[in-house]
């Protein structure tokens, strides 16, 4: 009776609404995972290149990120109404545009990872009879793997956050949910979908961090001696003052 | 291509732009309300921040605020409070919402900037014998320019940006040409919003970019700091300042 009640109350939070609607909250989280997945993959696969390009011809690079960045600030509805017309009402607007903004998060941030690997490695490796694609993929990317994952951290965390504004082209995954409650005046609906929202944002976060140790365990190492070697120092001046 | 035409005669028709749903009266309540907007936050994040990067302390909060606010979808904000009590209260669901979403970049890039102030020089000027206020008015806040307006930069555009998302949540502001003519199936209508939507936006960044250039205290000396430094150092510099840049989230 009492659990009844909260959707007749229209309640924000309401546990009756999570169990007889489970389903459309699923439905509508697969879609907004789905949307986010394809569009920060596509991303990162645009990107990548993109990033060889700006680094490899110099005069390429000044286009290449005025570009993106002239597209990071076109607004997200008018990006999503200005796609309408090539590709319909479909998935592919949503996803396109929001490739579209992933990609100056990610070119920046893939140019900037690749610039910091320091000279003496490459030219160690290429002493070692590295060809240019396997000093890029053995060498360099996986040095500019914390500035790539930070750089694919943001992007990811953002596009989940702006999925939602499919909801005006009808694939807004979790958006959908809070549109419609804000037609129906449905608090319950809003404040389920944006808290899920909230949660998918941070879970891929998180998630993107465990994969960025698991892939650069020499950080955690050289992090590790780093603070050994402070201690020791510490230690040091501490003995030296107390002789003193 | 249809579609391009139609908006330009969309855009061509004068009475698209005179009347209450006109383009002239939605520019004028989209710059009104951004204006507002970054004033607002500006009043709540600088001193703040200035403060806060002044003492050193609180940098966690600063920093952490920033990677919060990209979490929070825009449009569930809107919504959210829309449906709150405050929404009786005309425009104050926007106006919340858009400061909400201002205030990180503000707080974030400022007091990063205050902080990486040179040590040295504050300590020089310390030792000259400047007091805490003249210390930050005279010393690092000029050093911390830069940064602060990398962060009004993005808090502006990202304010213009989110106003377009009030019309979906029934504000008004430019977005309701769109969601106007998506709501009767009316592409050119879309396609003549989203364009002015975008003309507006890159106009204000571009704005923004000239106010930067023209109030920036240390104008001459950085200029020359630029041109003798070599290629390499200021590429190096770039990419670090564009990390801080991309502190703001999109909407």
């Amino acid at each position: 009776m009492g659990a009844q009640s909260c959707l007749e109350a229209n309640d924000w939070i309401c546990g009756e609404y999570v169990r007889t609607r489970s389903q459309e909250l699923i439905d509508a989280t697969v879609q907004h995972v789905g949307i986010t997945l394809v569009s920060v993959v596509l991303g990162l696969l645009i990107a990548f290149p993109l990033a060889l390009v700006a680094r490899r011809w110099r005069t390429a690079a000044g286009p290449v990120l005025g570009l993106t960045t002239i597209l990071y600030t076109v607004p997200s509805l008018a990006m999503f109404a200005l796609l309408t017309p090539v590709f319909g009402v479909s998935a592919a607007v949503v996803v396109t545009g929001l490739v579209l903004y992933s990609l100056t998060l990610l070119v920046r941030n893939i140019l900037a990872g690749l610039e910091s690997v320091p000279q003496e490695v490459r030219e160690a490796a290429r002493g070692m009879g590295y060809g240019p694609v396997r000093l890029l993929f053995g060498v360099e990317l996986p040095l500019a793997l914390p500035a790539l994952t930070a750089g694919l951290r943001i992007a990811t965390v953002s596009t989940v956050a702006m999925t939602t504004i499919g909801a005006v082209v009808g694939y807004g995954g979790l958006g959908n949910l809070i549109s419609s409650g804000m037609e129906g005046f449905f608090k319950a609906e809003v404040l389920t979908a944006s808290v899920l929202c909230v949660l998918l944002a941070v879970i891929a976060d998180v998630l993107l961090l465990g994969l960025q140790r698991l892939l650069t365990p020499w950080t955690r190492a050289q992090a590790r001696a780093r603070s050994r070697a402070r201690r020791e120092r510490r230690a040091a001046g501490r003995a030296k003052k107390a002789v003193a | 291509m249809d579609a391009i035409t139609g908006a330009w005669d969309w855009l061509a028709t004068s009475a698209n732009w005179a009347g209450e749903k006109g383009v002239w009266h939605r520019l004028g309540e989209h710059v009104y309300l951004s204006a507002l907007c970054l004033a607002i936050s500006c009043l709540i994040a600088l001193p703040v921040a200035l403060y806060l990067g002044h003492i050193g302390k609180g940098g966690a909060l600063a920093v952490n605020i920033s990677n919060v606010g990209r979490a929070v979808p825009t449009f569930a904000v809107l919504v959210l409070l829309t449906l709150s009590p405050l929404g009786t209260a005309g425009d104050w669901p926007t106006i919340i919402a858009l400061v909400l979403f201002a205030v990180p970049p503000l707080l974030t890039n400022a007091y990063v900037g205050m902080r990486e102030a040179d040590r040295d020089v504050v300590e020089a000027a310390r030792g000259m014998g400047m007091s805490g206020p003249q210390l930050l008015l005279r010393v690092e806040l000029p050093l911390a320019y830069p940064l602060i307006m990398t962060g009004l930069r993005s808090a502006g555009v990202q304010v213009v940006a989110t106003a377009t998302l009030a019309a979906l949540a029934g504000g008004g502001g430019l977005g309701r040409i769109i969601t106007a003519g998506f709501g009767n199936y009316n592409t050119p209508q879309v396609v003549a919003g989203a364009v002015l939507v975008a003309v507006l936006a890159l106009l204000v960044e571009g704005l923004l970019v000239l106010t930067d250039r023209a109030f920036d205290p240390m104008r001459r000396g950085r200029g020359r700091a630029r041109r003798s430094r070599t290629a390499g150092d200021a590429a190096a510099d770039g990419s670090a300042s564009d990390d801080v840049t991309a502190a703001g989230s999109r909407a």
